[in-house]
C-alpha cells in the first residue's frame, strides 16, 4: 500500500487515560471517496486532526501523501490537501473575497483562483460582504471553496453538507464527483448517511475510538449478515400463508402481504421461484436491500459488538 | 517566509478593518497633542524647550496607556482564534505554527508601531512647528517614540504569552488586566512602600536599580526620564537613575520583548488543538 494517499497502521491516540483512538488501520487510494461514519465522540475528528498533523498520534504508523504528519515536508505537502472543518468559521470582519484571497496566498496560489472558486460555489454576489453577515449555508460554501484551493489531491471534509440546501448539496456532490474523476482522494466524515450511500466507494465505521468496519456497502451488508427483505403481495389473501410454507421464513404484514427475510445471495433463487408461481398468485413484489442506515446501526451501536 | 508575510498582512488588514489602527493612532495623537498644548505652558519659565517638557509629561501618561492598548490588541491573538476555530483551519494550510505565530506577532507589532510613531510623531511635529526646539529636545522626543514602540511590543509579547497559555478568551482578558495592574501600578507602589519603610537604606535601597530594570514600565521610565540630564532634572528621576548604566534600560526592554515571545512560542508549539 505504499502508493496509498492515506495510510494508517495501528494508530492510537491517548489523552491521559482516555483512549480516543485504538488500533486504527485504514488506507485510501487515489480517486477514492471514503465515508467516515460514527457517533459523536467516536474519534472521527481526532482521526482527521492526526491526518493533518494538528495533533500527533500516541502510537502507530501514519502517512499522508507519503509524508509523516508534523514534519516540515508534511507541512509543505498540505498545499495539496483541502480541509473543511465542522462548523467552519472565518475572521468575522473580513469579506468573503478577502478570506478566500488570503487563504489562496497561504497555499501559494494566484488570487484569481479564489475568484473562480467563489463563483463555483455561488458566492460571487456576496463576496464583498463581511463574513459575519453570512448565513450558515454561505459560510459552508465559503468553506468548500477554500478547501478546493490548489486542486487538492486529498480532501478531508468534516460534516460538509451541514447547512446546505438541497440544490447546493447536489452541486456539492457534483463537484466531488468531478474531483474524483481527476484522481482526488476524498475522506468525508458525515452523519447524513442516506446521502453518502449514493456517492461513496467505501464506508469506514467508527465506534468508541475503534474502526469496527471498512468495506464497500455490499461488502458491509454481507459482513453484517443483514437480511434482504422481499415483500410479496399474494393475489389471494387466504392462500398467502400456505404459499411460502416450507420455503423461506415468512412474516405476515399488516396489509395482508408477506415479508421474506433472505440472505443477499438468495435474491435470484427467490425471484426465479416467484416467477414459477401460477398467474395471479402474486400481484406485487418489492426487494429491500439493507440501507446504509441499517448497516451503520449494526456496526456503530453496541449491538454490533463482535461483528 | 510567504506564510509569515501572509499572516502579517492578514492581521494588519483585520486591524484596519476593525478600526483598531485608526482608534489606537487617534487616541495616542489626541493624548500627545492635548499634553503638548496644555502642558507646555511652563516651558518658558523653566528654560527648557517645548519638546523636552513634553517628553516628561507624555512618557508619564503613555506608561499607563501603551501597555493597555498593547494588551487589548494582543490578549486574544491565539486563544481567540483557537476558541472560534479559525486556528484549526489556518494550521491545516501549508504554514507551520511558528509562521502563524510570527506572522500574527509581526502584524500586531506593526499596527502598534504605526499608531505610536504616527500618533506621537504628529504631536512632535506640531510642537516643533509652534515652539522653541533644540537638538536635545528632538533627540529626547525621538527616544520617547522609539522606547514607546518598544514598551508597546513588550506588552504585545506578554499578551501573546497569556493568549498561548489559557484556554478561554475571558481568562486571557482577566489575566491581561491583572498583568497590567501588577506591572504598571502595583509594582511601583510596592517598591515605594519598601523604600518608605526602610528609609532607602538596606537591601531594598541597594536593589532599587535592579528592581527598576526588572519591570518594563520602570525600564521605560528610566530610559526616558533619567537618561538625559535635562529631562532627568525635570522629572525628578535623576536620583533613581544613578547606578543604572545607560545601556541597561534599552537592554531590559529588549529582553522584555524577547522573553515573553519566546515563552509564547514554547507554549504554542505544544498547544493541543
Amino acid at each position: 500500500m505504499s502508493d496509498a494517499v492515506i495510510e494508517l497502521r495501528g494508530v492510537e491516540k491517548h489523552y491521559g487515560r482516555f483512549h480516543a483512538l485504538r488500533g486504527i488501520d485504514l488506507a485510501a487510494r487515489d480517486g477514492e471517496l471514503l465515508a467516515l461514519l460514527g457517533h459523536n465522540g467516536a474519534g472521527k475528528t481526532t482521526l482527521l486532526k492526526i491526518l493533518l498533523g494538528l495533533t500527533g498520534a500516541s502510537r502507530g504508523h501514519v502517512r499522508v501523501l507519503g509524508e509523516r504528519p508534523g514534519t516540515p515536508a508534511a507541512v509543505a505537502s498540505r498545499a495539496r490537501i483541502g480541509f473543511l472543518p465542522e462548523n467552519v468559521v472565518f475572521a468575522g470582519g473580513m469579506t468573503g473575497r478577502e478570506v478566500a484571497r488570503t487563504l489562496a496566498r497561504l497555499k501559494g496560489r494566484p488570487v484569481a483562483e479564489s475568484e473562480a472558486l467563489l463563483e463555483r460555489v455561488g458566492l460571487t454576489d456576496a463576496a464583498a460582504r463581511p463574513v459575519r453577515t453570512y448565513s450558515k449555508g454561505m459560510r459552508q460554501r465559503l468553506g468548500l471553496a477554500q478547501a478546493l484551493i490548489g486542486r487538492p489531491r486529498l480532501l478531508l471534509l468534516d460534516e460538509p453538507t451541514t447547512g446546505l440546501d438541497p440544490v447546493l448539496r447536489r452541486t456539492f456532490y457534483a463537484i466531488l464527483a468531478e474531483l474524483r474523476g481527476e484522481g482526488t482522494t476524498i475522506l468525508v466524515s458525515s452523519h447524513v448517511l442516506a446521502e453518502m450511500e449514493l456517492h461513496t466507494d467505501r464506508v469506514a465505521i467508527m465506534r468508541g475510538g475503534e474502526l469496527t468496519a471498512c468495506d464497500t456497502l455490499p461488502g458491509l451488508c454481507s459482513a453484517a449478515g443483514l437480511p434482504v427483505r422481499v415483500r410479496v403481495q399474494p393475489g389471494d389473501g387466504a392462500a398467502a400463508q400456505c404459499l411460502f410454507e416450507g420455503t423461506w421464513p415468512a412474516r405476515r404484514q399488516a396489509n395482508g402481504g408477506v415479508e421474506l427475510q433472505i440472505a443477499a445471495d438468495e435474491k435470484m433463487p427467490v425471484l426465479r421461484w416467484l416467477g414459477g408461481l401460477p398467474d395471479g398468485a402474486v400481484t406485487d413484489v418489492g426487494i429491500h436491500t439493507p440501507s446504509l442506515d441499517e448497516v451503520y446501526a449494526h456496526f456503530a451501536s453496541a449491538e454490533g459488538e463482535g461483528a | 517566509m510567504r506564510g509569515v508575510l501572509v499572516m502579517a498582512g492578514r492581521e494588519i488588514r483585520a486591524g484596519l478593518r476593525n478600526r483598531w489602527v485608526v482608534a489606537a493612532t487617534g487616541v495616542l495623537a489626541v493624548l500627545a497633542l492635548v499634553l503638548a498644548f496644555l502642558g507646555s505652558a511652563p516651558a518658558g519659565e523653566v528654560g527648557a524647550d517645548a519638546l523636552t517638557v513634553n517628553v516628561v509629561s507624555l512618557s508619564s501618561l503613555s506608561i499607563y496607556l501603551l501597555p493597555l492598548i498593547a494588551l487589548m490588541l494582543s490578549y486574544d491573538a491565539i486563544v481567540g482564534e483557537a476558541e472560534n476555530g479559525t486556528l484549526l483551519l489556518l494550521l491545516a494550510y501549508p504554514v507551520s505554527r511558528w509562521q502563524v505565530l510570527a506572522g500574527k506577532l509581526i502584524g500586531h507589532a506593526a499596527i502598534l508601531a504605526f499608531a505610536t510613531v504616527v500618533g506621537f510623531g504628529l504631536a512632535g511635529a506640531a510642537i516643533a512647528a509652534t515652539g522653541d526646539v533644540d537638538a536635545q529636545g528632538v533627540y529626547a522626543f525621538a527616544l520617547l517614540i522609539g522606547s514607546s514602540v518598544l514598551l508597546g511590543w513588550v506588552f504585545v509579547g506578554v499578551g501573546y504569552l497569556l493568549s498561548a497559555v489559557v484556554r478561554e478568551r475571558s481568562t486571557a482578558a482577566g489575566l491581561a488586566i491583572a498583568v497590567w495592574l501588577l506591572l504598571v501600578v502595583l509594582y511601583d507602589l510596592a517598591l515605594l512602600g519598601g523604600l518608605a519603610v526602610t528609609g532607602g537604606s538596606g537591601l531594598i535601597g541597594r536593589l532599587v536599580p535592579a528592581l527598576l530594570l526588572l519591570n518594563p514600565a520602570d525600564a521605560y521610565r528610566l530610559l526616558n526620564l533619567a537618561g538625559l540630564p535635562q529631562v532627568a532634572a525635570f522629572s525628578g528621576l535623576a536620583a533613581a537613575g544613578r547606578g543604572v548604566a545607560a545601556w541597561a534600560p534599552p537592554v531590559a526592554l529588549l529582553a522584555w520583548v524577547a522573553v515573553p515571545v519566546a515563552a509564547a512560542w514554547l507554549v504554542f508549539r505544544r498547544r493541543a488543538l
